[in-house]
């Protein structure tokens, strides 16, 4: 069993994050940063798993997390990124995004730049808006994009003042989350079960592809997508299910899996084993999705031809993939779905789980019942 | 109406002077409102200008310290667990299981206690060191108390057994003889150090034989005067029989052996072995359970729970509990000696070692500042069956009735209310409908705390609060212009008539700018469409739109009539889609047959006839009736050149 450390942190968690690694580094993860909601002030906070040694004497073991600072965040932490190694970005339930800056030298954290109305509402007829929940936002630097309960998308640049791009009503329900594709390419996920993908090179806004979900419009909350197979995503929905797309065929879903017995509020790929996915949602529960075939010890690159192979010989009739060594075990047709191994990783569930990250082989997790969870061991 | 337990204490609102003017309140759930009146009882006429504020007092001030959040949050999960205990289990099995419950509990008021005294150390503030320390004493009472009904109330020891429980308790509540003996240790010569006496003293009040054993020795080998008297009272610490736990012996033959021991250590005294040494004199008296000698320790002792367990250590180790309470009482006088009078903890812990459950927990009610510790002990016990008897005169049982005031508190904190949830769950009889009244007062945010307030409800089947939450999303969204969003929160919400609204708001919008907007939304209904005709009539009319663009004329032709023959479009609608049928009319190939030509004229005529006469008009609907008659005039027309069409076509294809 995989040892996993809580500690109780006094306000709800809505999202955790790790910090980038810097290129090349062969260090594993050590900060990671949070967001709360729901709390008369909400706190952006930095943590750090490394060893303290003697510094923490009275109390804190080994794999205990120990905050290195924090700051107030006016509304919920509705979603957090990091821009770069420094740099993190927070989404507002008051619609407002914010850049801040951490300091290492004498662990604070600043506010470095803001867009106060990057989502608002406008009333009918009146040119008065109110503000509205910034939902999603991602980073790929040095553009950000943001997307929130008014509908609208967002592309900033850090040094920008102004948002290089707006769509207005780019959505006439709620985005949930959003995500890079391609470059120029973004996907969005929203309350009616659509997944639309939006080209900033086109002008005019109408998303260049809209995939959905057939009949039941149940709403999606998170997307994400493959970090090598760019055309494979994973989304989750309200009603607990995975969904598997293949984004540059059909309009419809590749696989639904049965998950979660309420809403999934993230779904993230491995980073750099995307043959692990990991789910968390408001049943209190966080699984581990294993899809890599049944023979754990090839190296990683023959890892890809083996398994290509045996998909092979399970599915005659995808012939035309077959040259395309990239097939992704997501996207298999193979019927026999008990190849995906499942764990769930939080020993007795209460309180929704509402953010997860992983990075190599840590992950953090953060819930409604105010702790948060971190493993450095995932794979052993 | 039972009698009061104690004085209302009194709560001064600062800047209000009650003396002067008149209050009034209203009560909340956690909190009550209060503001002055400008009532005033002997000169009614004279207008005093009030004070201008309303205060907010809330009675429940714990639920706001951050560190004990941890203590809510972490217990939160214990009492899941422990609701979730199997009630099949039965016997030892269901008797671990709770007291390793109780233990749970235990170690998280411990560790909330130990961060609340590193706060207390660490704050700048005297005043608010002040503040955590008093928070520290009183986690620390409660548990003491804990642990006391844990031992008497769960484990249920029997004689035997319970002595060495109540000294385990003892020990890890009066703990400063660790740093004591650290210190005294640490330094050159132990035996010369100030309070190397009062650490062996300490050692054997505690029944900690062994420890001070090895203190005397280094007595013994510092003076080699004292060392045989030493050697002998260290026998005596050796040889005292104690049950232990992996010992077979009965109690008789452990009460045999120790009548021995104690008639050689009452020979020790007689023959005056240690005259030399009033220190190991006085130990010697300890060790006969002598009450004056243990009285002298008062202050060692510290308190009188200390006092009652030595007491029974060195007098009657193999006590029953049916007993305690006798000895618990007179300990508390000796101790007390009338000098000062028993305050809150001491009725506790007395009421506990009197097996009176519901004393203890009305005690605790009166002298704690939250229900935390009332609500979880109680439900513990409750499981215990230990309560099933007693019913209260208003409500359900007492277990409920204090789950309810704790869930209800918080309810009343703007970020704890998830935890109130489950604890409602497990009330059985009021639990729903307090659930009920307190998640619809939660404050919606945004739209991701509405659909975790939305799960909690439709996970209960409360189906009047989902529709009247999704009715306040959907109410929002129209205000906010978000027709999509409002539909799609209507539709979840099942409520007809919102959708009507809604759709509604579509086409007026439509036949404004003569364009949709949400597309996205619309062309997706689905089955969704049958909520309401209006919605029906919205995607319908929209599916029409697609096939004229799609240039699938016959089609979108059948369907803009069938809206109208159906009755689905409604009358105030007819006209657009009589015009909309224009530009099929005036086609090149017929498109209406001669049979659907005439239905649309029927109904050109069912409107215009049923058309209302004004009795008064002004130029505007002057004009608007002249563009009115237009458009009549060129349907009219239309409707007859594509009927002649039509009946050429049809007769020639006919003929042909």
């Amino acid at each position: 069993m995989e040892e996993i450390y809580a500690k109780f942190v006094s306000q709800k968690i809505s999202k955790t994050r790790w910090r980038p690694l810097p290129p090349g580094s062969l260090q594993t993860a050590e900060t990671f940063a949070t967001g709360s909601w729901d709390n008369e002030e909400n706190y952006i906070s930095l943590w750090s798993i490394g060893d303290f040694g003697n510094l923490d004497s009275d109390g804190g073991f080994e794999g205990d997390h120990q905050l290195l600072c924090s700051i107030r965040h006016h509304g919920d932490v509705m979603d957090l990124q990091f821009f770069d190694q420094e740099r993190i970005v927070a989404a507002s339930s008051t619609g407002c995004v914010t850049v801040f800056l951490h300091h290492p030298n004498n662990q604070t954290l600043s506010i470095n730049q803001q867009w106060t109305t990057a989502h608002y509402h406008t009333g009918p007829g009146s040119p008065s808006y109110s503000s509205a929940a910034c939902t999603g936002v991602v980073c790929n630097n040095p553009e950000i994009v943001t997307v929130g309960e008014d509908g609208r998308i967002n592309l900033f640049r850090a040094d920008h003042k102004e948002a290089v791009r707006t769509i207005d009503n780019a959505d006439s329900s709620t985005l949930h989350a959003v995500t890079f594709l391609r470059t120029p390419e973004i996907l969005t996920v929203n309350s009616i079960g659509q997944l639309k993908i939006w080209d900033f090179r086109q002008q005019g806004n109408e998303p260049s592809q809209i995939l959905s979900l057939t009949g039941d419009r149940v709403p999606l909350h998170c997307v994400d997508r493959h970090p090598n197979q760019q055309h494979v995503v994973a989304t989750g929905g309200q009603d607990g299910m995975l969904s598997i797309w293949d984004v540059r065929q059909g309009t419809m879903p590749v696989s639904l899996l049965k998950a979660h017995e309420a809403e999934m509020w993230e779904v993230h790929f491995h980073p750099s084993n995307p043959d692990h996915l990991f789910t968390c949602s408001e049943d209190g529960s966080l699984w581990h999705w294993d899809a890599s075939t049944d023979v754990p010890e090839k190296s990683s690159l023959f890892h890809q031809g083996g398994r290509s192979s045996t998909f092979l010989s399970h599915s005659i009739s995808n012939q035309a993939n077959v040259h395309q060594s990239v097939i992704s075990s997501w996207l298999s047709t193979d019927p026999a779905k008990d190849r995906i191994e499942i764990t769930s990783l939080l020993p007795s569930r209460s309180l929704s789980v509402n953010s997860l990250d992983v990075l190599g082989p840590c992950l953090v997790c953060g819930t409604d019942a105010e702790a948060i969870y971190v493993t450095r061991h995932l794979f052993s | 109406m039972e009698e009061l337990d104690g004085e209302p204490t009194v709560t001064l609102i600062p800047g209000v002077n009650s003396k002067k003017n008149q209050m009034c309140f209203d009560w909340g759930p956690g909190e009550m409102l209060v503001c002055e009146t400008s009532f005033n009882k002997k000169e009614k006429s004279e207008m005093v200008p009030s004070c201008p504020f309303i205060y907010i007092i809330r009675k429940d001030v714990d639920v706001y310290s951050q560190i004990l959040r941890k203590l809510f949050n972490e217990s939160h999960g214990i009492f899941l667990g422990l609701q979730r205990i199997d009630e099949e289990l039965t016997g030892k099995s269901r008797k671990s299981q709770l007291v390793r419950v109780s233990k749970n509990y235990r170690s998280v008021i411990r560790a909330c206690m130990e961060e609340m005294h590193q706060v207390a150390i660490a704050a700048k503030d005297p005043a608010n060191g002040r503040q955590f320390s008093s928070q520290v004493s009183i986690l620390s009472a409660m548990e003491l108390i804990w642990n006391l009904c844990e031992i008497l109330f769960i484990e249920v020891a029997p004689a035997g057994p319970l002595l060495l429980h109540l000294l385990d308790w003892v020990r890890l509540h009066v703990c400063e003889v660790d740093s004591l003996s650290a210190d005294v240790l640490g330094s050159e010569n132990p035996s010369k150090h100030d309070s190397f006496w009062n650490l062996v003293t300490i050692l054997v009040l505690q029944g900690r034989l062994d420890e001070a054993r090895q203190m005397l020795s280094k007595e013994a080998d510092a003076s080699p005067a004292s060392a045989g008297i030493c050697r002998i009272m260290g026998d005596l610490m050796r040889t005292m029989p104690i049950l232990s736990p992996g010992n077979t012996q009965t109690l008789t033959e452990l009460e045999l052996k120790w009548q021995h021991w104690h008639e050689e250590c009452e020979r020790y005294l007689q023959d005056s072995t240690f005259a030399t040494s009033p220190h190991l004199e006085s130990l010697l008296k300890i060790m006969l359970g002598d009450e004056a000698a243990l009285l002298e320790q008062k202050e060692l002792l510290s308190n009188w729970y200390h006092f009652l367990v030595t007491r029974l250590l060195y007098s009657n180790p193999t006590v029953k509990p049916i007993d305690l309470h006798y000895y618990a009482q007179s300990s508390l006088d000796l101790f007390l000696g009338g000098e000062s009078s028993p305050e809150p903890l001491d009725n506790i812990l007395l009421a506990a070692f009197e097996f009176d459950i519901h004393q203890v927990i009305k005690e605790c009610s009166i002298a704690l500042s939250n229900w935390w510790f009332v609500a979880h002990l109680t439900d513990l016990l409750d499981h215990c069956k230990l309560l099933q008897s007693h019913n209260l005169y208003f409500g359900s049982n007492m277990r409920e009735f204090l789950l309810l005031e704790y869930a209800s508190g918080l309810f009343a904190h703007p970020s704890l209310w998830q935890l109130g949830v489950d604890y409602f769950d497990y009330c059985p009889e009021l639990g729903r409908v307090s659930l009920e009244l307190h998640i619809e007062r939660i404050p919606l945010n945004t739209e991701q705390k509405a659909l975790k307030v939305l799960r909690i409800c439709e996970q209960r089947q409360m189906t009047e609060q989902v529709r009247s939450i999704c009715k306040i999303l959907a109410m929002r969204a129209v205000r906010n212009n978000r027709l999509g969003s409002a539909l799609s929160w209507s539709i979840r919400a099942k409520d007809a008539a919102f959708a009507t609204l809604v759709s509604d708001r579509f086409l007026r919008d439509y036949c404004e700018r003569g364009c949709f907007s949400d597309l996205d939304l619309i062309d997706n209904l689905g089955p969704a469409m049958m909520l309401s005709d209006r919605l029906t009539f919205l995607g319908k009319y929209r599916e029409f739109h697609r096939m004229y663009g799609e240039k699938r004329f016959a089609d979108a032709a059948s369907l803009l009539l069938s809206l109208m023959t159906s009755r689905i479009a409604p009358r105030s609608f007819w006209m657009t889609l009589l015009t909309d049928a224009l530009p099929l009319l005036e086609q090149k190939q017929v498109i209406f047959s001669a049979e659907q030509t005439y239905e649309l004229m029927r109904c050109l005529e069912d409107l215009t006839s049923r058309r209302p006469v004004h009795g008064e008009s002004d130029t505007e609907q002057l004009q608007d009736d002249d563009i009115e008659t237009t458009k009549v005039e060129m349907l009219r027309l239309s409707l007859a050149r594509n009927l002649a069409r039509a009946i050429i076509r049809e007769g020639s294809l006919e003929g042909s």
